[in-house]
């Protein structure tokens, strides 16, 4: 074990990767920085410093510095991952998404399905993603719920230095597309990360706290700002069964229905906009298949149907709090 | 062309509330009490004002994430500007955008803009709604050295051409995207215009950290545009003084290289060397002038500090027109 930053973990294991698999490539804009500079190649070394020391180590023709061109990007790491690469592209906010669109959607998500199951596409878009830098309207968004629509791609997102590097590990090695949601707010995040190899499967979840009251759903960043809600709410002897979710495609229908069972009440906290939300769906399954366990209405605890907000204060608003998750249980256990 | 005194004095004041506030933002980021990302514009002064002292509230520009200098030459309220990035409810976009989302449509300026490449196709649908309202409005796209290698862009340019729309794509060349060489990011040697050129539309270049040739360059661009010729390109060289956002260490750059283009490229001292040298105007005109706008600057830091922050509230309002 070694303590280390989300960003850390996150970068060694695209050492290991790609030292394990030739086939690996990493593309990304600034990726390498540097290239073309007086600083020279690795002058920065990534924007946010995941893939720093890869150019050294890999060469310029494995870990490929890109122009600002984000439906070229993930375009070739569309066609490399059907040309028998295992490419790694990365987006540096997941806003970004939405200037290639087409290549995730249409294009990666669809051609296995299109093919007749005869190929596969094993491409990894990272991308940074979340509120909580004051980065405003254009570079805050989470957008993992709008890719989990779509069938055909695997969403995975991290919450832990050690999360991360099992997750990443498992979606380079899987044979499908994978959009990899690295919370930006956490990059410098430590904890405790084994340096050896291991993989984290996916659509299984991960029992961060256990309790009998009510169940508390959610991933990614907000799964800390969930876990210190449920350990206030354990000092009032309230016990939360809290669930990350790790992967939304697949999602661990399993988990969920089996925690709302014992618990009869549903807390989900996630970070898009409510309509058509992770959130939305998460409740619609548990009214679905677990109408009877349940002992309250399902809280769903969300941003607002807006942007993102600039300023600090309003930010503070738009984001799931450790106070309105408090507040949400309470509602249920309050219910009747 | 000779230009009138006034013109050169406005222009100079211009050019210096760009500076002013933009090292005041470096200096004021550092106490922590600035939130989010911050691009600044010293060194680009020349460009934004030498193009925009041409246009009038009927023209349009689109900015970029770096938009505090194209917004001030474009007319827009300097304390409002700075309330903004301070994130306050009296800022120009009521602390909802900030830095990288300053606008003011009713002067013409479409926006700063955080996504790269976003700007150039809205400058386009402004183009045509300018000629189509049939009173020689220009749209100007103003677009980075990154910028130009986005699909978008091209589109827009190829667009543009096509429907001989009154755009002018302004390619500020300063050598570098985030952290990235122009000549590694740019196939054609770093060479901006003529891959404009390629698209079918005249281009022009200059040295975009002299206000007097990027001014009455954009004179003949602007004239051109206005009389319906279509689109044209506009590729000016200029520097960046600061890094990429404030915090970038800037390791890419050379050694002595941020000396050496403050004490050779800089536009404002340039522009004084030339019209003192000259006698067209005194030094004590641009010493006034340069107290004047710290004075306006100091005002602008000490407002917005003081201005009260936006309510919680406010998170809802503004997403639609009536819902
Ligand atoms: C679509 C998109 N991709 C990437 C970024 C991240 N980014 C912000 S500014 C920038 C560099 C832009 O370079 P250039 O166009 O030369 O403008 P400059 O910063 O030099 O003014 C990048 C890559 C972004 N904001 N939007
Ligand atoms: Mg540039």
């Amino acid at each position: 074990m070694a303590t280390m930053q989300l960003r850390e973990a996150i970068n060694l294991t695209l050492h290991q990767e790609m030292e394990r698999d030739p086939n690996v490539i990493c593309l990304g804009e600034d990726l390498v920085g540097g290239m073309g500079t007086a600083g020279g190649p690795e002058a920065i070394g990534g924007i946010w410093k995941t893939t720093a020391g890869l150019y050294a180590k890999f060469g310029a023709d494995r870990v490929i510095d890109t122009p600002i061109s984000e439906s070229a990007i993930i375009g070739a790491a569309a066609g490399a991952a059907l040309a028998g690469k295992r490419p790694v592209a990365e987006l540096m906010f997941a806003d970004f998404i939405g200037v290639c669109l087409d290549q995730i959607w249409n294009q990666m998500a669809k051609f296995r399905y299109m093919f007749g199951g005869k190929t596969t596409c094993p491409a990894v878009i990272r991308v940074a993603y979340g509120a909580g830098r004051n980065a405003g309207p254009q570079h805050s968004q989470a957008a993992y719920a709008m890719m989990t629509a779509i069938p055909g791609l695997k969403v995975v997102i991290p919450s832990t230095p050690a999360e991360a590097k099992g997750l990443l590990a498992s979606a380079i090695r899987d044979d499908d597309p994978v959009l990899f949601f690295e919370p930006k707010a956490l990059y410098a995040t430590r904890g405790e990360v084994p340096e050896e190899e291991y993989l984290i499967p996916f659509g299984h979840a991960r029992s961060v706290r256990e309790g009998e009251h009510a169940t508390i759903v959610t991933c990614g960043q907000l799964v800390g700002t969930a876990e210190k809600a449920a350990d206030t709410l354990a000092k009032e002897g309230i016990g939360c069964d809290l669930l990350d979710l790790r992967t939304t495609s697949p999602l661990d229908e399993e988990a969920i229905l089996d925690s709302v069972e014992t618990t009869g009440r549903l807390i989900v906290v996630d970070e898009n906009p409510p309509r058509c939300g992770l959130a939305a769906d998460i409740a619609g399954l548990v009214a679905n298949k677990a109408f009877a366990a349940l002992r309250a209405p399902i809280q769903l605890v969300t941003p607002p149907h807006t942007p993102v907000p600039f300023a600090p204060e309003l930010e503070q608003a738009y984001m799931p709090s450790t106070a309105k998750i408090e507040a949400a249980v309470r509602a249920a256990l309050n219910y009747r | 062309m000779q230009l009138s005194r006034e013109l050169m004095l406005r222009a100079y004041r211009q050019m210096k509330v760009i500076r002013e506030f933009e090292e005041r933002l470096h200096a004021e980021i550092q106490t922590g009490e600035i939130a989010g990302f911050t691009h600044l514009y010293s060194g680009q002064e020349a460009v934004a004002v030498g193009v925009c002292e041409h246009l009038t509230h009927d023209d349009y520009i689109i900015s970029t994430h770096r938009g505090h200098g194209h917004c001030i030459a474009k007319g827009c309220d300097v304390k409002g500007m700075m309330q903004e990035i301070y994130g306050r409810a009296g800022g120009l976009c009521k602390g909802k955008g900030g830095s990288m989302h300053i606008a003011d449509v009713d002067k013409g300026m479409l926006g700063a803009n955080g996504i790269v490449g976003a700007g150039a196709p809205i400058a386009v649908g402004a183009g045509i709604s300018a000629k189509l309202d049939g009173k020689g409005g220009v749209s100007i796209a103003f677009s980075g050295d990154g910028a130009c290698n986005q699909g978008t862009t091209f589109e827009a340019m190829n667009m543009a051409v096509v429907l001989k729309a009154p755009v002018i794509f302004l390619f500020e060349n300063n050598h570098y995207s985030e952290h990235t060489g122009v000549d590694y990011a740019v196939g054609t040697a770093g060479d901006i215009a003529s891959r404009a050129e390629a698209f079918g539309m005249k281009v022009w270049r200059g040295n975009g950290c002299d206000f007097f040739e990027t001014f009455e360059l954009m004179r003949e661009v602007i004239e051109y545009c206005r009389a319906g010729n279509g689109p044209a390109a506009v590729e000016l060289d200029t520097e960046r003084f600061f890094g990429h956002f404030e915090g970038d260490p800037q390791r890419y750059r050379g050694k002595g290289e941020l000396d050496r283009i403050r004490e050779e490229r800089d536009c404002l001292t340039n522009f004084r060397a030339k019209v003192t040298g000259a006698k067209l105007l005194e030094a004590a005109d641009l010493d006034a002038l340069d107290a004047e706008v710290l004075t306006l600057i100091d005002e602008a830091v000490a407002e917005a500090r003081a201005a009260p922050r936006p309510s919680a509230d406010n998170v809802l309002t503004d997403v639609y027109v009536n819902y």
